[in-house]
């Protein structure tokens, strides 16, 4: 009986690392089969929190980064934001190459108004050097702004707005209960 | 097995093709109604603004899907993208039984007198294909009345002097205004405007066997959660199956109009719910697929008759994409002025649609639909940042502070905005997609500039501290969810694809029954016009039909 238990668990955790290595084969994901991340690396999804924080900062509410937006980033990537894949897996490697060049460390070691400054010379599409295709700047900065917004104030069951927190914050009732129309904190 | 043969054909279950399938069956017609999606319910969505028809990012939970639908835009310098079901460029009608009518946010409008004649009213535009419609006001008034009493429409036309004759008021009272429609309604009064209840197709009061609104904030772009909202999908879908006379085909898409040896149109080739290709003979075949759709088909319908697809002799079939062009103003208040009654718009003018100097046309002006916290990240006065710690403050501090006012203009019809089939791109089935070409007219903004202005100075006059515009009508692609004009009724054959009654030229058996047959599309959502346009298609065949009249 214990024997029989002990092989069913073996062999459970076997297949979890089969489904596990297979999803991540469908989304061509770089890192190991028991990353927590869907397709971002562990390296992406540190810079990626230092992005999608500079777009919903933190300050008496909880921020983008607090909030679950890499996670929903993450989950969407895989799923209807699949086309985005190439521009986030270029896009994230030219801002850590530029920062390597130019400062010498990652994004996300650089101070608040360098990150808050990187940020809008992408915003603005002067982004120059080797790392940047025609346009990449501009197209990488509009989707994170947009998916950070989206994870943020979007529903819960995406991935993103971590305890409701952005429903708590705009005082709108959730969940929503049928016949009333009320948050109450 | 093949398929028994029917009466007729109708394809797409929306607000028109519903409504023809109802006339019909009740007539005692056999009929087998196509619909590409299923059964939609309030789950689908649950309160997710993502996949909302709102918003739609995350893909339309609605349809149509992702996975299998695309289309091609052509860009103003002539090249073209490819664009999903989600993205906006896409133009999206949802795909379900009831269509849009399933997530509307339901004003039921009728058009006014003017309307029907702006050619008359307003004379030639330059560069527009600007005409009057076949009929008057007072010829469709009967169908006005009979979708308002069968569908369900609250409202009070008295308090809207603007308001066209009718015959019989509203079926049920007015809703009551929200806290930003009493500052509005009060506001537009001290102005010397004639503001008004919006008439919506939702139920005020227990109405057709369904119950009353509970104001919900998942109201627009959502399908109701306990039923209030009226639509084809219950009411007269529902009634038609229930003849016995009606079958209803989900989950099938009709790729082509089947043309015989002598001509004549014989039915249509469509892929169940299996994608399995299928035929369905009938003596009749009415297209109500939206006003992209009607045209895909049609010209998708090529054969020795009609080498330029069906209806297309002179070139008109996908003409005159229309939509609305959205304008308005925006206004910050001191304090809370919303207060998330749904359905939120409530308060509307018509004093600026018709009889404004200048222009040529307009609209109705009401205050918006309930706030969606993700949308709202894009509401910001000119100059605000759009991402950082200050969007997120206003966004805290605004989002029951802003104010909305805005209203959909009554574009001027150009030739050159078009639906068109791609010559490359195909869909999962391999039917060849649509693609969508040309701009609005240039004079839409002007009229455009008077609306936001007006809109501007009502907000003003409620008490909003600081207020902008948000000017509609630029140059750019229209059609959304108001697409109409593709296939227009007219008199003369050489400047219309379909008669009064919306058959088309030269083809005896074959209508049209959407909002393609709008020569123009009013000032207002079209939702209960394009329900008139049903009964009038619908009844005019049925009525035929009983004479003897077999279309041949």
């Amino acid at each position: 009986m214990t024997n029989q238990i002990k092989l069913n668990r073996r062999r459970f955790i076997a297949l979890s690392v089969v489904g596990a290595g297979g999803m991540c084969l469908l989304s061509r994901c770089a890192n190991s089969p028991l990353s927590r991340w869907r397709f971002l690396t562990e390296q992406e999804s540190v810079l990626l929190d230092a992005l999608v924080e500079q777009i919903i900062p933190t300050d008496e509410w909880p921020g983008a980064r607090d909030a679950g937006v890499t996670n929903f980033i993450d989950k969407q990537l895989v799923g209807p934001y699949a086309r985005y894949q190439e521009t986030y897996r270029k896009g994230l490697s030219a801002i850590r190459e530029t920062c390597k060049a130019n400062y010498q460390k990652g994004f996300e070691e650089l101070n608040w108004d360098e990150q808050t400054l990187f940020l809008k010379k992408m915003e603005a599409g002067k982004m120059a050097g080797p790392f940047w295709e025609k346009g990449l700047d501009r197209q990488l900065f509009g989707l994170i702004r947009n998916h950070s917004m989206q994870g943020f104030y979007g529903s819960p069951r995406h991935g993103g707005n971590k305890n409701n927190v952005s429903y708590k914050m705009l005082k709108l009732d959730y969940p929503v209960i049928i016949g009333q129309n009320r948050y109450k904190i | 097995m093949g398929n028994k043969h029917v009466n007729a054909i109708v394809v797409g279950a929306g607000a028109g093709g519903g409504i023809v399938a109802k006339e019909l069956s009740v007539a005692g017609l056999t009929v087998v109604l196509f619909e590409r999606g299923k059964w939609a319910t309030y789950d689908d969505t649950d309160t997710d603004e993502l996949i909302s028809q709102r918003t739609t990012v995350l893909g339309n939970a609605y349809g149509p899907d992702d996975l299998r639908h695309r289309r091609v835009i052509v860009n103003a310098d002539g090249s073209t993208k490819i664009v999903l079901p989600s993205e906006g460029g896409y133009n999206n009608n949802a795909a379900c039984v009831g269509s849009g009518t399933v997530s509307y946010g339901a004003m039921a409008w009728r058009f006014m007198q003017e309307d029907f004649k702006l050619k008359t009213t307003y004379g030639h535009v330059e560069g527009s294909t600007l005409e009057d419609w076949p009929f008057t006001y007072e010829e469709l008034e009967p169908c006005y009345e009979k979708a308002e009493w069968e569908i369900g429409v609250s409202g009070d036309d008295t308090q809207n002097p603007f308001a066209p004759p009718r015959r019989k008021p509203h079926p049920m009272p007015p809703f009551s205004h929200n806290k930003e429609a009493k500052l509005l309604y009060d506001a537009a009064r001290r102005l010397g405007y004639h503001p008004f209840p919006i008439p919506m197709l939702r139920n005020s009061v227990p109405y057709g066997g369904r119950p009353a609104c509970i104001r919900m904030r998942t109201c627009v772009g959502f399908a109701c959660p306990v039923n209030a909202k009226c639509g084809t999908h219950n009411t007269v879908i529902p009634t038609a199956i229930e003849t016995g006379n009606c079958e209803l085909r989900i989950n099938s898409i009709v790729s082509e109009i089947n043309v015989n040896d002598q001509g004549k149109i014989t039915g249509v080739t469509y892929f169940d719910d299996k994608n399995r290709k299928q035929t369905q003979t009938a003596d009749l075949v009415i297209v109500s697929a939206s006003a992209t759709e009607t045209a895909r088909l049609l010209l998708n319908s090529k054969s020795r008759f009609f080498p330029n697809g069906i209806g297309n002799e002179n070139d008109w079939v996908g003409r005159n994409l229309q939509g609305h062009a959205y304008t308005g103003a925006r206004g910050i208040f001191e304090e809370d002025i919303y207060d998330d009654l749904g359905p939120g718009a409530s308060v509307a003018i018509c004093d600026f649609s018709h009889h404004n100097p200048g222009i040529m046309g307009g609209g109705m002006l009401c205050n918006e639909f309930i706030r969606m916290p993700y949308l709202f990240t894009g509401v910001r006065p000119p100059g605000e940042p759009s991402w950082g710690k200050r969007h997120k403050e206003f966004q805290r501090i605004n989002f029951k502070r802003v104010g909305q006012v805005q209203g959909p203009y009554q574009e001027i019809p150009s030739f050159n905005a078009r639906v068109e089939v791609d010559p490359v791109v195909k869909d999962f089935w391999g039917i060849p997609v649509v693609r969508l070409s040309g701009f609005r007219h240039e004079k839409d903004i002007e009229g455009c500039k008077l609306m936001s202005e007006k809109a501007e100075l009502w907000l003003k006059e409620a008490g909003a501290v600081y207020t902008w515009q948000n000017v509609g009508g630029g140059k750019g692609l229209s059609g959304g969810q108001h697409q109409a004009g593709t296939c227009r009724m007219g008199n003369d054959p050489k400047t219309s694809v379909t008669d009064k009654y919306g058959r088309v030229h030269a083809v005896p058996n074959l209508f049209v029954a959407d909002g393609s047959l709008h020569v123009s599309n009013g000032g207002f959502n079209p939702a209960l016009t394009i329900m008139a346009l049903g009964y009038r298609v619908g009844g005019y065949i049925a009525s035929e039909w009983t004479k003897g009249n077999r279309f041949k």
